[in-house]
């Protein structure tokens, strides 16, 4: 078999986080009852006309500073032409001729070794509505509710050569619009989308191959699986002296295959053409300016700020400014109680577990800064011991409780009267004196028997380094 | 005496003396309808019961003293079937449409409601406003009320045949292409184009979305200026409505153009132009240098190149802008299908008539991979010379003068066989909407048949004023006007 190179290129949509649509007041809000989000003019009705939001344009702006493009400063809105009953208007304003943003790129870092993905362009669009189909009548309903939410696609450039590149690509271009507050990219909401486009050559060759367009992967699990199908089902073609047919194929990652869906012969031409309805927009240098000293921190500043500001080691930072929220939380954690290293701790520990157990992701977080702070107070204030902590956290992880509160109602704080705690300590010395002895003829290990037994009886509420103080001293 | 042959202005006096109720104003314009629009059809829509209602209330709101500065405050007017009205069927004159209610008012309609006034119905057009005689529309045509076996013009025939049968006092039209001021030229009435962006095209059902603009159709210049008063100005629902704050076009109505610089294009009165309307503009000419004007021939630039650009442009847009009617959401839907694709294709194909569906298919062809260049591309690049044009002309003139088309209104029956034809009668009218520019078509004497000549004074860009003022200055010049 001849030795083969992948080329990729990707076409990631993002919905953008405004509050309202592109082009009218609706709410962007995901979910809600089909065809309540919406009105006259995202379901293009006749008569209507959009009103940009300006929100967009600097989202975009946004985006395409942290990927180091071109912004264009005089851009234009187009409109695709197709027929779908998902898409009322049968154009989707999108951008053509003159896209936002070009020609930037994003480093990736891959096995050690770092590399630039070009990006070609970014360009602002309105997303279509749902077709749901209904089996039972056997018809099919349009939910318009996502008819007009703000999209950007990020087109790069065929510069990745294997999954793991795609990967690192698309975790590194979703902290950046998550950094940047941009979109919240949500894959199983589907505000974050790609598309691989995806040849392969051999290894030497100048000129590329016949490429496909694969669609439909809703996690970042299923595009690593769909980029290696694909690889190996062109290979495959090549090998048999078979020629690859530029297509759009769908992936069904249940069943870990793919099915063309239309080839080059079908594509739609989508006669594009200046949207009469839109002003050109203009970008002042102003603007841009102003846009450009907005721009928060992002990741990899971050991380440095991290280890010089808090003191935490990179791994600790690299893990915690790996998902916004972590780093959020983090910050907003550490504002209230100090005690960095602690705070990063539970996070990267406890936080971790609890995830990783609930499938969930850190974007999915939903306790507060403000708990996490206050059980951090408890732990130095010396109410709680690490063991009742890590339980309390689970309900904190769980439900946001306060954990002040929640100790006080289930008794859990830990009994710091000495006398209480001697008066317990001298009757596990009396009922275990084999222990007692192995200890006095220097078995270290019989102590900790000795502080375990002390904390059954203590039911977890006494400080162990109490305990072990006490215990020395009566033995 | 008949109220209803009184301008607007003139009922809106009356009604704001307490001489007329505006129940009177209302009942006299129905009852006239329903005499004549029998033999003219300029209605698809008489909203009898709902103009009969809202003129008891506009009376009562002008009694506890509201409309006080709204010189046209329970008026009846018309309303072009492709602008929105809540609830009252818009068809465009088309199949498609033929049952649509639009959830909203267009903004010209809140304006107009605003301001006191009554819509007594929406006019026939040409179907999407495409056409130049009102023959195309699904409701059948409209007659000339000057010779009933004549075309109003179009697309805004219904409009501009309601003011000339004194079935309406005023009306709203739509010109992408010269739709307001044709008809108001061959039913012998005044129509003005604004400057694009000048009226919010919210809730106009578009044709060429970078063309389209809403203007009244009225029975003299004072009353034209008045009704761009109501509806003009900013919405910021409308991107492209450029316009701030009020304009005032009344107080250009002065009779006074003395020293003002008049150019006549050559290219507007050459081969292709009746003789009789040659000679009514150039006495027109004549009149105004009486009047103290200095008018001029000259050479403006890429006439010859307007008519193919325009049907590229808004063919183009139309193609676009009619795709939305598919069948799914609203309007008509064919019958009996199998699958989407018939759906849309039956619907299509049933629901529109032969011009639109021609424009549709010039507009897809002109935009489709491998002719954008050639064909869209180039005519923007025209549409750019003739802007140019006319910056120029406006270097030295304050005002242009021409024919509003090169002859008078044809037979019925007369113009659809021959589209290619029909669309030269645009001739005069369309590099007006190519450069967004204002114009005004008002009548200037009536040719052997007896048929109406329009003339149009064309303004530079937001040069209403200028063009309001001479054509005011000539109408005092004629007589039988009111």
């Amino acid at each position: 078999m001849k030795s083969y190179e992948t080329v990729i290129g990707l076409e990631v949509h993002a919905e953008l986080a405004t509050k309202t649509k592109i082009f009218c007041g609706c709410t962007t809000q995901f979910g809600g009852e089909p065809n309540t989000h919406c009105c006259p003019v995202c379901t293009g009705m006749p008569g209507t006309l959009p009103v940009l939001n300006k929100k967009v344009v600097e989202f975009a702006i946004a985006a395409g500073l942290a990927a180091n493009c071109t912004i264009t400063q005089h851009c234009k809105f187009d409109r695709k032409n197709y027929f779908y009953p998902d898409l009322p208007k049968a154009y989707q304003v999108s951008q053509l001729y003159l896209p936002i943003c070009r020609g930037g790129g994003i480093e990736i870092e891959t096995g050690g070794e770092k590399k630039i993905v070009g990006i070609h362009e970014i360009h602002m669009e309105e997303d279509a509505g749902k077709l749901v189909h209904d089996p039972w009548e056997d018809c099919t309903l349009v939910d318009y509710n996502r008819c007009g939410v703000p999209l950007i696609e990020i087109v790069s450039e065929p510069d990745m050569r294997s999954a793991d590149e795609v990967i690192a690509y698309l975790e590194k271009l979703k902290l950046i619009l998550q950094y940047l507050g941009v979109s919240d990219c949500k894959m199983q909401e589907g505000s974050l989308r790609a598309d691989i486009n995806l040849s392969v050559r051999e290894v030497g060759a100048k000129e590329f191959g016949i490429r496909t367009e694969m669609k439909n992967m809703n996690s970042f699990k299923a595009i690593a699986r769909a980029v290696e199908g694909e690889r190996k089902r062109q290979i495959e073609l090549l090998e048999y002296g078979k020629v690859i047919v530029q297509e759009t194929r769908r992936w069904d990652d249940n069943k870990d295959t793919s099915f063309a869906m239309r080839s080059k012969e079908d594509a739609q031409d989508y006669r594009y053409f200046p949207e009469p309805d839109l002003v050109p927009i203009e970008i002042s240098d102003e603007w841009l300016e102003e846009i450009k000293n907005r721009q928060p921190e992002l990741r990899d500043e971050k991380m440095l700020r991290y280890e010089t500001e808090y003191d935490i080691p990179a791994y600790d930072a690299d893990i915690i400014t790996g998902s916004k929220k972590l780093a959020d939380i983090f910050e907003e954690t550490v504002a209230l109680c100090g005690k960095p290293k602690e705070v990063s701790n539970w996070l990267m520990v406890e936080t971790m577990r609890l995830l990783k157990e609930a499938e969930m992701e850190p974007e999915n977080i939903e306790f507060s800064a403000a708990n996490l702070a206050r059980l951090v107070g408890l732990i130095y204030d010396g109410k709680i011991n690490r063991t009742v902590a890590k339980e309390v956290f689970e309900e904190i992880f769980k439900s946001d409780i306060d954990p002040v509160q929640y100790v006080e109602k289930k008794g859990l704080s830990m009994v710091s009267d000495e006398g209480i705690l001697r008066s317990v300590i001298e009757k596990i010395i009396a009922a275990n004196p084999a222990s007692v002895n192995d200890y006095r003829n220097g078995k270290e290990k019989a102590l900790g028997f000795l502080v375990g037994q002390t904390m059954k009886e203590m039911k977890g509420k006494a400080d162990p380094g109490l305990i072990n103080r006490i215990l020395k001293d009566l033995l | 005496m008949d109220i209803t042959t009184l301008s607007a202005l003139e009922m809106g006096r009356k009604i704001k003396n307490r001489e007329i109720s505006v129940a009177e104003a209302v009942k006299a314009q129905l009852e006239k309808i329903k005499v004549s629009d029998a033999s003219y059809h300029c209605y698809i829509t008489v909203l009898e019961q709902e103009a009969l209602a809202r003129g008891e209330k506009v009376q009562k709101l002008i009694e506890a003293g509201e409309f006080k500065d709204s010189p046209l405050a329970g008026v009846p007017v018309a309303v072009k079937d492709n602008i929105c009205t809540q609830g009252v069927r818009t068809t465009c004159a088309s199949k498609i449409l033929y049952n649509f209610n639009p959830p909203y008012n267009a903004a010209v309609v809140e304006k107009l409601e605003n301001a006191g006034a009554v819509i007594i119905g929406k006019t026939n057009m040409d179907e999407f406003a495409m056409g130049s005689t009102t023959e195309t529309s699904y409701f059948g045509i409209t007659n000339n009320p000057r010779n009933t076996e004549h075309v109003p013009g179009g697309s805004s025939g219904g409009s501009a045949a309601a003011v000339a049968a004194d079935e309406a006092f005023y009306a709203l039209g739509s010109d992408t292409g010269g739709s307001i001021r044709q008809p108001s030229a061959f039913c012998g009435v005044t129509g003005m184009k604004p400057t694009y962006g000048t009226v919010s095209r919210y809730g106009l059902l578009a044709y060429a979305s970078s063309l389209d603009q809403i203007g009244p159709i009225a029975k003299n210049v004072s009353d034209c200026a008045a009704v761009l008063d109501i509806i003009s100005g900013h919405d910021a629902r409308d991107s492209t409505c450029v316009a701030q704050g009020a304009y005032h076009y009344t107080e250009a109505l002065a009779d006074d153009v003395r020293g003002m610089k008049i150019g006549i294009p050559k290219g507007y009165l050459g081969a292709g132009l009746d003789d009789e309307i040659r000679k009514s503009i150039l006495a027109a000419a004549e009149t105004f240098e009486k009047k103290g004007a200095v008018v001029q021939e000259f050479d403006l630039d890429a006439v010859d190149y307007a008519i193919p650009a325009y049907y590229v442009i808004a063919s183009a847009e139309a193609s676009s802008n009619l795709s939305r009617y598919d069948g799914v959401k609203y309007g008509y839907r064919t019958g009996d299908f199998e699958n989407l694709q018939e759906v849309y294709k039956k619907t299509r194909s049933e629901g529109f008539g032969n011009e639109v569906k021609r424009r549709m298919m010039i507009g897809a062809f002109v935009l489709s991979s491998g002719y954008y260049d050639a064909y869209y591309n180039k005519a923007l690049k025209v549409k750019a010379i003739i802007k140019a044009g006319f910056d120029k002309a406006f270097q030295k003139f304050d005002v242009l003068l021409g024919p509003t088309a090169p002859s008078t209104a044809p037979r019925l029956g007369e113009s659809l066989s021959d589209p290619l034809k029909m669309y030269l009668g645009d001739i005069y009218t369309v590099s007006v909407n190519l450069a967004g520019l204002p114009a005004i078509s008002l009548p200037c004497g009536t040719d052997s048949k007896g048929l109406p000549i329009g003339m149009q004074l064309i303004g530079k860009h937001f040069g209403e004023k200028e063009i309001i003022r001479a054509a005011y200055s000539f109408e005092q010049t004629q007589t039988g006007n009111k």
